[in-house]
Protein backbone atom coordinates (compact mmCIF):
# COMPACT_ATOMS: atom_id res chain seq x y z
CA UNK A 1 0.00 0.00 0.00
CA UNK A 2 1.14 3.42 -0.49
CA UNK A 3 2.09 6.18 1.98
CA UNK A 4 -0.97 7.90 1.26
CA UNK A 5 -3.18 4.96 0.96
CA UNK A 6 -2.26 3.96 4.52
CA UNK A 7 -2.81 7.12 5.50
CA UNK A 8 -6.58 7.03 4.18
CA UNK A 9 -7.19 3.87 6.28
CA UNK A 10 -5.75 5.09 9.32
CA UNK A 11 -7.77 8.66 9.31
CA UNK A 12 -10.44 6.26 7.64
CA UNK A 13 -10.51 3.94 10.65
CA UNK A 14 -10.33 6.82 13.55
CA UNK A 15 -12.65 9.38 11.54
CA UNK A 16 -15.20 6.96 9.98
CA UNK A 17 -17.46 6.52 13.27
CA UNK A 18 -17.60 10.04 14.16
CA UNK A 19 -18.52 11.01 10.59
CA UNK A 20 -21.25 8.70 10.28
CA UNK A 21 -22.30 9.57 14.18
CA UNK A 22 -22.37 13.32 13.58
CA UNK A 23 -23.87 12.61 10.43
CA UNK A 24 -26.78 10.21 11.36
CA UNK A 25 -27.53 12.76 14.84
CA UNK A 26 -28.19 15.80 12.40
CA UNK A 27 -29.94 14.21 9.34
CA UNK A 28 -31.09 11.31 11.24
CA UNK A 29 -30.55 9.18 7.62
CA UNK A 30 -28.25 6.26 8.20
CA UNK A 31 -28.25 5.47 5.17
CA UNK A 32 -27.21 8.87 3.68
CA UNK A 33 -24.85 8.86 6.53
CA UNK A 34 -22.52 6.03 5.48
CA UNK A 35 -22.55 7.23 1.66
CA UNK A 36 -21.07 10.41 2.62
CA UNK A 37 -18.39 8.74 4.81
CA UNK A 38 -17.70 6.34 2.24
CA UNK A 39 -17.40 8.82 -0.44
CA UNK A 40 -15.38 10.67 1.70
CA UNK A 41 -13.00 8.34 1.66
CA UNK A 42 -13.30 7.36 -1.95
CA UNK A 43 -12.26 10.35 -2.77
CA UNK A 44 -9.00 10.89 -0.22
CA UNK A 45 -8.04 7.63 -1.75
CA UNK A 46 -8.14 9.53 -5.61
CA UNK A 47 -6.66 13.25 -3.64
CA UNK A 48 -3.78 12.34 -1.44
CA UNK A 49 -1.39 10.38 -3.52
CA UNK A 50 -1.29 13.17 -6.43
CA UNK A 51 -1.62 16.43 -3.07
CA UNK A 52 -0.36 14.64 -0.37
CA UNK A 53 -1.56 13.84 2.82
CA UNK A 54 -3.56 17.24 4.23
CA UNK A 55 -2.58 18.58 7.66
CA UNK A 56 -5.53 17.28 9.48
CA UNK A 57 -6.68 13.86 7.50
CA UNK A 58 -9.76 13.66 9.71
CA UNK A 59 -10.82 17.21 9.76
CA UNK A 60 -10.22 16.87 5.89
CA UNK A 61 -12.45 13.68 5.41
CA UNK A 62 -15.67 14.87 7.89
CA UNK A 63 -15.64 18.69 5.25
CA UNK A 64 -15.95 16.42 2.21
CA UNK A 65 -18.75 13.89 3.90
CA UNK A 66 -20.42 17.25 5.30
CA UNK A 67 -20.62 18.75 2.00
CA UNK A 68 -21.70 15.97 0.42
CA UNK A 69 -24.75 15.50 2.74
CA UNK A 70 -25.21 19.23 2.09
CA UNK A 71 -25.41 19.01 -1.40
CA UNK A 72 -27.72 15.51 -1.10
CA UNK A 73 -30.37 17.52 1.53
CA UNK A 74 -29.98 20.65 -0.57
CA UNK A 75 -31.30 18.63 -3.98
CA UNK A 76 -33.85 17.45 -1.62
CA UNK A 77 -34.85 20.42 -0.60
CA UNK A 78 -34.60 19.43 2.99
CA UNK A 79 -35.66 22.44 5.80
CA UNK A 80 -33.06 24.72 6.87
CA UNK A 81 -32.40 23.40 10.09
CA UNK A 82 -30.65 20.65 9.46
CA UNK A 83 -28.70 22.59 6.73
CA UNK A 84 -27.57 25.09 9.49
CA UNK A 85 -27.00 22.47 11.58
CA UNK A 86 -24.73 20.38 8.97
CA UNK A 87 -22.79 23.59 8.11
CA UNK A 88 -21.90 23.78 12.12
CA UNK A 89 -20.22 20.01 12.09
CA UNK A 90 -16.33 20.97 11.78
CA UNK A 91 -12.85 19.25 12.10
CA UNK A 92 -12.78 16.28 14.63
CA UNK A 93 -10.04 18.24 16.34
CA UNK A 94 -11.78 21.17 17.56
CA UNK A 95 -14.99 19.45 18.18
CA UNK A 96 -14.26 17.83 21.38
CA UNK A 97 -17.41 16.44 23.37
CA UNK A 98 -19.73 16.97 21.03
CA UNK A 99 -18.22 14.07 18.77
CA UNK A 100 -17.09 11.89 21.69
CA UNK A 101 -21.09 11.84 22.47
CA UNK A 102 -22.24 11.43 18.81
CA UNK A 103 -20.21 7.79 18.77
CA UNK A 104 -20.86 6.73 22.08
CA UNK A 105 -25.02 7.50 21.25
CA UNK A 106 -24.19 5.31 17.56
CA UNK A 107 -22.85 2.46 19.29
CA UNK A 108 -25.97 2.28 21.90
CA UNK A 109 -28.15 3.01 19.07
CA UNK A 110 -26.75 0.18 17.29
CA UNK A 111 -26.91 -2.27 20.15
CA UNK A 112 -30.41 -1.72 21.04
CA UNK A 113 -32.37 -4.51 22.65
CA UNK A 114 -35.63 -4.37 20.44
CA UNK A 115 -32.78 -5.13 17.35
CA UNK A 116 -32.36 -8.68 17.40
CA UNK A 117 -29.10 -10.13 18.41
CA UNK A 118 -27.81 -10.69 14.95
CA UNK A 119 -28.56 -7.53 13.54
CA UNK A 120 -27.04 -5.51 16.62
CA UNK A 121 -24.03 -7.56 16.06
CA UNK A 122 -24.27 -6.96 11.61
CA UNK A 123 -25.25 -3.31 12.35
CA UNK A 124 -22.39 -2.42 14.69
CA UNK A 125 -20.08 -3.69 12.47
CA UNK A 126 -21.40 -1.57 9.27
CA UNK A 127 -22.32 1.36 10.88
CA UNK A 128 -20.02 1.85 13.86
CA UNK A 129 -17.14 -0.55 11.98
CA UNK A 130 -17.24 0.57 8.61
CA UNK A 131 -16.73 -2.94 7.56
CA UNK A 132 -18.00 -3.71 4.25
CA UNK A 133 -21.60 -5.08 3.68
CA UNK A 134 -20.08 -8.32 1.93
CA UNK A 135 -17.40 -9.02 4.33
CA UNK A 136 -20.40 -9.19 6.95
CA UNK A 137 -22.46 -11.33 4.55
CA UNK A 138 -19.19 -13.69 4.66
CA UNK A 139 -18.90 -13.74 8.26
CA UNK A 140 -22.51 -14.44 8.84
CA UNK A 141 -22.57 -17.08 5.64
CA UNK A 142 -25.32 -15.17 4.10
CA UNK A 143 -25.47 -13.57 0.32
CA UNK A 144 -24.73 -10.14 0.31
CA UNK A 145 -27.92 -8.69 -0.92
CA UNK A 146 -29.51 -10.66 2.41
CA UNK A 147 -27.37 -8.92 4.55
CA UNK A 148 -27.86 -5.63 2.77
CA UNK A 149 -31.96 -6.71 3.65
CA UNK A 150 -31.18 -7.27 7.19
CA UNK A 151 -29.20 -3.74 7.46
CA UNK A 152 -31.70 -1.88 5.63
CA UNK A 153 -34.33 -3.73 7.97
CA UNK A 154 -32.49 -2.97 11.18
CA UNK A 155 -32.35 0.72 10.00
CA UNK A 156 -36.21 0.71 9.25
CA UNK A 157 -36.64 -0.35 12.38
CA UNK A 158 -34.86 2.11 14.41
CA UNK A 159 -36.57 5.07 12.01
CA UNK A 160 -40.23 3.97 12.43
CA UNK A 161 -39.98 2.45 16.23
CA UNK A 162 -38.65 5.05 17.35
CA UNK A 163 -35.62 3.62 18.84
CA UNK A 164 -33.69 6.90 20.50
CA UNK A 165 -30.50 8.05 18.99
CA UNK A 166 -28.93 8.31 22.65
CA UNK A 167 -27.58 6.96 25.21
CA UNK A 168 -29.62 5.70 28.08
CA UNK A 169 -28.99 8.01 31.42
CA UNK A 170 -29.18 6.59 35.09
CA UNK A 171 -30.66 3.30 35.96
CA UNK A 172 -31.63 2.16 32.35
CA UNK A 173 -27.51 2.66 31.82
CA UNK A 174 -27.00 -0.21 33.98
CA UNK A 175 -29.73 -2.18 32.32
CA UNK A 176 -28.42 -1.58 28.95
CA UNK A 177 -24.22 -1.38 29.58
CA UNK A 178 -24.15 -5.56 29.52
CA UNK A 179 -26.03 -5.79 26.07
CA UNK A 180 -22.99 -3.12 24.37
CA UNK A 181 -21.01 -5.28 25.93
CA UNK A 182 -22.23 -8.68 24.70
CA UNK A 183 -22.43 -7.31 21.18
CA UNK A 184 -18.60 -6.30 21.12
CA UNK A 185 -17.59 -10.06 22.94
CA UNK A 186 -19.84 -11.81 20.18
CA UNK A 187 -18.21 -9.77 17.24
CA UNK A 188 -14.97 -10.69 18.91
CA UNK A 189 -15.56 -14.53 19.31
CA UNK A 190 -16.90 -14.34 15.90
CA UNK A 191 -13.50 -13.44 14.78
CA UNK A 192 -11.51 -15.69 17.35
CA UNK A 193 -13.01 -18.88 16.47
CA UNK A 194 -10.95 -21.04 14.27
CA UNK A 195 -12.90 -20.38 11.55
CA UNK A 196 -14.09 -16.80 11.87
CA UNK A 197 -12.98 -13.66 10.13
CA UNK A 198 -9.83 -12.56 11.82
CA UNK A 199 -10.43 -9.02 11.49
CA UNK A 200 -13.57 -8.70 13.57
CA UNK A 201 -11.36 -10.01 16.64
CA UNK A 202 -9.13 -6.12 15.80
CA UNK A 203 -12.17 -4.35 15.30
CA UNK A 204 -13.97 -5.50 18.63
CA UNK A 205 -11.01 -4.58 20.41
CA UNK A 206 -11.14 -1.64 18.78
CA UNK A 207 -14.17 -0.78 19.44
CA UNK A 208 -13.74 -1.91 23.50
CA UNK A 209 -11.30 0.77 23.63
CA UNK A 210 -13.49 3.40 22.02
CA UNK A 211 -15.87 2.46 24.26
CA UNK A 212 -13.12 2.49 27.35
CA UNK A 213 -12.12 5.62 26.27
CA UNK A 214 -15.78 6.99 26.06
CA UNK A 215 -16.54 5.09 29.55
CA UNK A 216 -13.58 5.24 31.55
CA UNK A 217 -15.54 4.61 34.67
CA UNK A 218 -16.94 1.39 33.92
CA UNK A 219 -14.83 -1.47 34.65
CA UNK A 220 -16.98 -4.04 32.67
CA UNK A 221 -15.62 -1.95 29.84
CA UNK A 222 -12.17 -2.00 30.78
CA UNK A 223 -12.26 -5.99 31.97
CA UNK A 224 -14.01 -6.41 28.66
CA UNK A 225 -11.23 -4.72 26.69
CA UNK A 226 -8.83 -6.86 28.75
CA UNK A 227 -10.03 -9.97 28.36
CA UNK A 228 -9.83 -9.35 24.38
CA UNK A 229 -6.56 -8.48 24.24
CA UNK A 230 -5.26 -11.07 26.70
CA UNK A 231 -6.90 -13.93 24.66
CA UNK A 232 -5.85 -11.80 21.11
CA UNK A 233 -2.34 -12.12 22.35
CA UNK A 234 -2.16 -15.23 22.15
CA UNK A 235 -3.67 -15.42 18.69
CA UNK A 236 0.13 -16.56 16.95
CA UNK A 237 1.02 -19.03 19.38
CA UNK A 238 -2.70 -21.05 19.18
CA UNK A 239 -0.85 -22.97 16.19
CA UNK A 240 1.86 -24.68 15.70
CA UNK A 241 3.44 -24.15 12.11
CA UNK A 242 1.86 -27.11 11.02
CA UNK A 243 -1.49 -25.79 11.74
CA UNK A 244 -2.28 -27.65 14.99
CA UNK A 245 -3.77 -26.54 18.07
CA UNK A 246 -1.58 -25.83 20.60
CA UNK A 247 -3.37 -25.96 23.97
CA UNK A 248 -2.33 -22.67 26.24
CA UNK A 249 0.17 -24.37 29.01
CA UNK A 250 2.52 -26.06 25.67
CA UNK A 251 2.15 -22.98 23.69
CA UNK A 252 5.58 -21.19 22.37
CA UNK A 253 5.40 -18.18 24.84
CA UNK A 254 7.81 -15.76 23.03
CA UNK A 255 4.69 -16.12 20.25
CA UNK A 256 2.63 -14.30 22.43
CA UNK A 257 1.86 -10.53 21.71
CA UNK A 258 3.72 -9.13 24.63
CA UNK A 259 2.74 -5.09 24.48
CA UNK A 260 -1.19 -6.65 24.37
CA UNK A 261 -0.59 -8.28 27.34
CA UNK A 262 0.79 -5.32 29.37
CA UNK A 263 -1.67 -3.06 28.22
CA UNK A 264 -4.38 -5.26 29.53
CA UNK A 265 -2.53 -6.23 33.06
CA UNK A 266 -2.40 -2.17 33.21
CA UNK A 267 -6.01 -2.27 32.90
CA UNK A 268 -6.97 -5.12 34.92
CA UNK A 269 -10.10 -4.30 37.25
CA UNK A 270 -10.10 -5.54 40.72
CA UNK A 271 -14.09 -5.53 40.46
CA UNK A 272 -16.35 -8.87 40.11
CA UNK A 273 -18.41 -7.99 37.05
CA UNK A 274 -18.42 -11.19 34.65
CA UNK A 275 -15.84 -9.48 32.50
CA UNK A 276 -13.87 -8.37 34.62
CA UNK A 277 -13.25 -11.98 36.62
CA UNK A 278 -12.93 -13.02 32.71
CA UNK A 279 -10.28 -10.72 32.18
CA UNK A 280 -8.55 -11.53 35.89
CA UNK A 281 -9.06 -15.74 35.22
CA UNK A 282 -7.20 -14.78 31.32
CA UNK A 283 -4.65 -12.60 33.28
CA UNK A 284 -4.12 -16.07 35.65
CA UNK A 285 -2.81 -17.93 32.92
CA UNK A 286 -0.29 -15.33 31.13
CA UNK A 287 1.77 -16.51 34.39
CA UNK A 288 4.68 -19.31 34.56
CA UNK A 289 2.74 -20.95 36.43
CA UNK A 290 -0.52 -20.69 36.10
CA UNK A 291 -1.31 -19.74 39.92
CA UNK A 292 -4.65 -22.28 39.46
CA UNK A 293 -6.07 -21.88 43.39
CA UNK A 294 -6.67 -17.96 41.86
CA UNK A 295 -8.40 -19.27 39.15
CA UNK A 296 -10.36 -21.81 40.83
CA UNK A 297 -11.72 -18.92 43.08
CA UNK A 298 -12.01 -16.84 40.55
CA UNK A 299 -14.40 -19.13 38.62
CA UNK A 300 -16.09 -19.78 41.75
CA UNK A 301 -17.01 -16.35 41.70
CA UNK A 302 -18.12 -16.21 38.27
CA UNK A 303 -19.97 -19.16 38.81
CA UNK A 304 -22.02 -17.66 41.15
CA UNK A 305 -23.49 -14.54 38.67
CA UNK A 306 -23.05 -17.08 35.13
CA UNK A 307 -24.14 -20.47 36.04
CA UNK A 308 -23.77 -22.24 32.56
CA UNK A 309 -22.75 -25.34 31.71
CA UNK A 310 -19.22 -24.00 30.10
CA UNK A 311 -18.74 -22.12 33.13
CA UNK A 312 -19.62 -25.16 35.12
CA UNK A 313 -17.16 -27.08 33.21
CA UNK A 314 -13.99 -24.83 33.49
CA UNK A 315 -14.95 -24.42 37.18
CA UNK A 316 -14.25 -27.93 37.44
CA UNK A 317 -10.86 -28.05 35.61
CA UNK A 318 -9.35 -25.73 37.60
CA UNK A 319 -10.56 -26.91 41.04
CA UNK A 320 -8.54 -30.42 39.44
CA UNK A 321 -5.60 -28.33 38.55
CA UNK A 322 -5.79 -26.35 41.81
CA UNK A 323 -6.40 -28.85 44.26
CA UNK A 324 -7.08 -32.62 43.47
CA UNK A 325 -8.01 -34.14 40.23
CA UNK A 326 -10.81 -35.66 42.00
CA UNK A 327 -12.43 -33.25 42.78
CA UNK A 328 -12.33 -31.83 39.58
CA UNK A 329 -13.68 -34.76 38.47
CA UNK A 330 -16.73 -34.75 40.66
CA UNK A 331 -17.49 -31.05 39.93
CA UNK A 332 -17.56 -32.33 36.14
CA UNK A 333 -19.85 -35.19 37.11
CA UNK A 334 -22.14 -32.06 38.18
CA UNK A 335 -21.47 -30.08 35.34
CA UNK A 336 -22.55 -32.54 33.15
CA UNK A 337 -25.78 -33.93 35.12
CA UNK A 338 -28.47 -34.28 33.35
CA UNK A 339 -27.09 -34.33 29.95
CA UNK A 340 -26.09 -29.77 30.16
CA UNK A 341 -23.18 -30.72 28.40
CA UNK A 342 -24.13 -33.25 25.54
CA UNK A 343 -23.22 -30.95 22.61
CA UNK A 344 -20.24 -29.60 24.26
CA UNK A 345 -17.19 -30.97 22.39
CA UNK A 346 -15.09 -29.74 25.07
CA UNK A 347 -16.41 -31.72 28.43
CA UNK A 348 -15.14 -34.93 26.86
CA UNK A 349 -11.69 -33.42 26.81
CA UNK A 350 -11.58 -31.53 30.18
CA UNK A 351 -12.46 -34.93 31.43
CA UNK A 352 -9.32 -36.67 29.32
CA UNK A 353 -7.26 -34.14 31.01
CA UNK A 354 -8.27 -34.31 34.66
CA UNK A 355 -8.29 -38.66 34.71
CA UNK A 356 -4.82 -38.28 33.18
CA UNK A 357 -3.54 -36.01 35.95
CA UNK A 358 -5.63 -38.94 38.27
CA UNK A 359 -3.03 -40.80 37.25
CA UNK A 360 -5.68 -42.98 34.85
CA UNK A 361 -3.89 -43.21 31.95
CA UNK A 362 -5.43 -46.24 30.34
CA UNK A 363 -8.76 -44.84 30.69
CA UNK A 364 -7.25 -41.17 30.19
CA UNK A 365 -6.28 -42.68 26.45
CA UNK A 366 -9.37 -43.73 25.99
CA UNK A 367 -11.30 -40.69 26.96
CA UNK A 368 -8.84 -38.61 24.69
CA UNK A 369 -9.81 -40.80 21.86
CA UNK A 370 -13.24 -40.00 22.24
CA UNK A 371 -12.79 -36.76 22.50
CA UNK A 372 -11.50 -36.37 19.18
CA UNK A 373 -14.04 -38.68 17.39
CA UNK A 374 -16.59 -35.03 18.80
CA UNK A 375 -13.70 -32.20 17.98
CA UNK A 376 -15.26 -29.58 15.95
CA UNK A 377 -12.18 -29.30 13.47
CA UNK A 378 -9.49 -31.18 12.16
CA UNK A 379 -6.43 -29.46 13.76
CA UNK A 380 -8.23 -29.59 17.08
CA UNK A 381 -9.06 -33.58 16.32
CA UNK A 382 -5.12 -34.01 15.90
CA UNK A 383 -4.04 -32.01 18.77
CA UNK A 384 -6.55 -34.34 21.11
CA UNK A 385 -5.02 -37.86 19.15
CA UNK A 386 -1.32 -36.50 19.68
CA UNK A 387 -2.05 -36.36 23.22
CA UNK A 388 -3.82 -39.57 23.51
CA UNK A 389 -0.92 -41.10 21.59
CA UNK A 390 1.77 -39.30 24.11
CA UNK A 391 -0.12 -40.70 27.17
CA UNK A 392 0.27 -44.10 25.60
CA UNK A 393 3.63 -43.92 25.22
CA UNK A 394 4.32 -43.22 28.73
CA UNK A 395 2.57 -45.89 29.82
CA UNK A 396 5.00 -48.40 28.31
CA UNK A 397 7.86 -49.47 30.80
CA UNK B 1 -44.99 9.16 18.61
CA UNK B 2 -47.95 6.96 19.63
CA UNK B 3 -47.72 3.59 20.02
CA UNK B 4 -50.52 1.06 20.19
CA UNK B 5 -49.79 -1.26 23.13
CA UNK B 6 -51.38 -4.51 22.54
CA UNK B 7 -52.18 -6.33 25.91
CA UNK B 8 -51.91 -10.05 25.24
CA UNK B 9 -51.88 -13.08 27.69
CA UNK B 10 -49.09 -15.56 27.92
CA UNK B 11 -48.29 -19.57 29.08
CA UNK B 12 -45.68 -18.39 31.63
CA UNK B 13 -46.89 -16.25 33.84
CA UNK B 14 -44.89 -15.31 36.51
CA UNK B 15 -45.11 -16.66 39.53
CA UNK B 16 -44.44 -14.36 42.23
CA UNK B 17 -47.68 -12.02 41.89
CA UNK B 18 -46.51 -9.83 45.12
CA UNK B 19 -43.99 -8.15 42.42
CA UNK B 20 -46.99 -7.11 39.99
CA UNK B 21 -47.69 -3.97 39.95
CA UNK B 22 -51.72 -3.04 40.37
CA UNK B 23 -53.98 -1.85 37.16
CA UNK B 24 -55.42 1.51 38.70
CA UNK B 25 -51.95 2.48 39.77
CA UNK B 26 -50.37 2.23 35.92
CA UNK B 27 -53.58 3.96 34.74
CA UNK B 28 -53.50 6.55 36.69
CA UNK B 29 -49.95 7.72 36.90
CA UNK B 30 -49.96 6.80 32.66
CA UNK B 31 -53.33 9.11 32.14
CA UNK B 32 -51.98 11.87 34.88
CA UNK B 33 -48.72 12.15 32.57
CA UNK B 34 -50.52 12.60 29.40
CA UNK B 35 -49.13 9.16 27.84
CA UNK B 36 -52.34 6.94 27.99
CA UNK B 37 -54.43 8.76 25.01
CA UNK B 38 -57.17 5.92 25.46
CA UNK B 39 -57.42 2.20 26.34
CA UNK B 40 -59.65 -0.88 27.21
CA UNK B 41 -60.19 -3.97 27.92
CA UNK B 42 -61.40 -6.33 25.31
CA UNK B 43 -64.06 -9.01 25.18
CA UNK B 44 -63.00 -12.20 25.20
CA UNK B 45 -61.60 -14.11 21.61
CA UNK B 46 -64.69 -15.67 21.74
CA UNK B 47 -66.73 -12.33 21.16
CA UNK B 48 -64.51 -12.33 18.33
CA UNK B 49 -65.38 -11.52 14.67
CA UNK B 50 -63.33 -11.53 11.97
CA UNK B 51 -64.11 -9.65 8.61
CA UNK B 52 -63.19 -10.48 5.20
CA UNK B 53 -64.26 -9.46 1.93
CA UNK B 54 -63.25 -11.99 -0.87
CA UNK B 55 -64.02 -11.41 -4.77
CA UNK B 56 -66.44 -8.55 -3.18
CA UNK B 57 -68.07 -11.07 -1.20
CA UNK B 58 -68.55 -10.51 2.25
CA UNK B 59 -67.14 -13.04 4.54
CA UNK B 60 -67.44 -13.78 8.22
CA UNK B 61 -65.95 -16.11 10.66
CA UNK B 62 -66.15 -17.02 14.11
CA UNK B 63 -63.52 -15.98 16.67
CA UNK B 64 -60.08 -13.93 16.58
CA UNK B 65 -58.25 -14.13 13.03
CA UNK B 66 -55.14 -15.85 14.65
CA UNK B 67 -55.30 -19.40 16.13
CA UNK B 68 -52.77 -19.41 18.91
CA UNK B 69 -52.77 -19.83 22.55
CA UNK B 70 -52.18 -15.98 23.52
CA UNK B 71 -54.95 -13.66 23.17
CA UNK B 72 -55.15 -9.50 22.51
CA UNK B 73 -57.20 -8.89 25.88
CA UNK B 74 -57.08 -4.84 26.12
CA UNK B 75 -54.77 -2.42 24.47
CA UNK B 76 -53.68 1.21 24.85
CA UNK B 77 -52.81 3.75 22.85
CA UNK B 78 -49.84 5.62 24.09
CA UNK B 79 -47.77 8.64 23.15
CA UNK B 80 -44.13 8.52 24.92
CA UNK B 81 -41.40 10.42 23.23
CA UNK B 82 -39.42 7.22 21.78
CA UNK B 83 -39.44 3.67 22.19
CA UNK B 84 -37.66 3.46 25.46
CA UNK B 85 -39.91 5.76 26.99
CA UNK B 86 -43.03 3.35 25.71
CA UNK B 87 -41.03 0.12 26.61
CA UNK B 88 -40.26 2.19 30.20
CA UNK B 89 -44.49 2.53 30.57
CA UNK B 90 -44.91 -1.08 29.16
CA UNK B 91 -42.99 -2.80 31.50
CA UNK B 92 -44.74 -0.93 34.84
CA UNK B 93 -48.04 -2.46 33.33
CA UNK B 94 -49.39 -5.65 35.46
CA UNK B 95 -49.65 -7.87 32.70
CA UNK B 96 -46.01 -7.69 31.69
CA UNK B 97 -45.78 -10.21 34.68
CA UNK B 98 -48.66 -11.86 33.48
CA UNK B 99 -48.85 -11.77 30.18
CA UNK B 100 -47.32 -10.02 27.65
CA UNK B 101 -46.98 -6.71 25.81
CA UNK B 102 -46.89 -6.03 21.92
CA UNK B 103 -45.82 -1.78 21.08
CA UNK B 104 -46.37 -1.11 17.44
CA UNK B 105 -45.87 2.53 16.46
CA UNK B 106 -48.39 4.62 14.92
CA UNK B 107 -47.47 5.16 10.92
CA UNK B 108 -47.76 8.76 10.38
CA UNK B 109 -49.22 9.14 6.39
CA UNK B 110 -48.83 12.79 7.09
Amino acid sequence: MTDAGKAVARAGAEAYPRIVAALIRVTGDWTLAEDCAQEALTLALERWPRDGVPANPGGWLMTVARNKATDVLRRAAVERRKLAELALLTAPAREGEEVVDDRLRLIFTCCHPALALEARVALTLRTVAGVPTADIARAFLVTEPTMTRRLTRAKNKIATAGIPYRVPAGPALAERLPGVLAVLYLLFTRGYDADGEPAFAAEAIRLARLLAELMPREPEITGLLALCLLQHSRRAARRDNDGNLRPLDRQDRSRWDHAAIAEALALLPSTTGPYALQARIAACHTATPTDWPAVAGLYDQLYAQLPTPVVALNRAVAHGYAHDPAAGLRLLAEARAGGALDGYPYAVAAEAELTARAGDTTGAVALFEQAAAVAPSAPERRALLARAEELSREEEP
Amino acid sequence: MKYMMFVCTDTEPETDESRIPTIEAWVAENDAAGRRVEGSVLGAAAAATTVRVRGGELLLSDGPFAETKEVIVGFDILECADLDEAIEVARAHPMAHGGRLELRPFVDLA
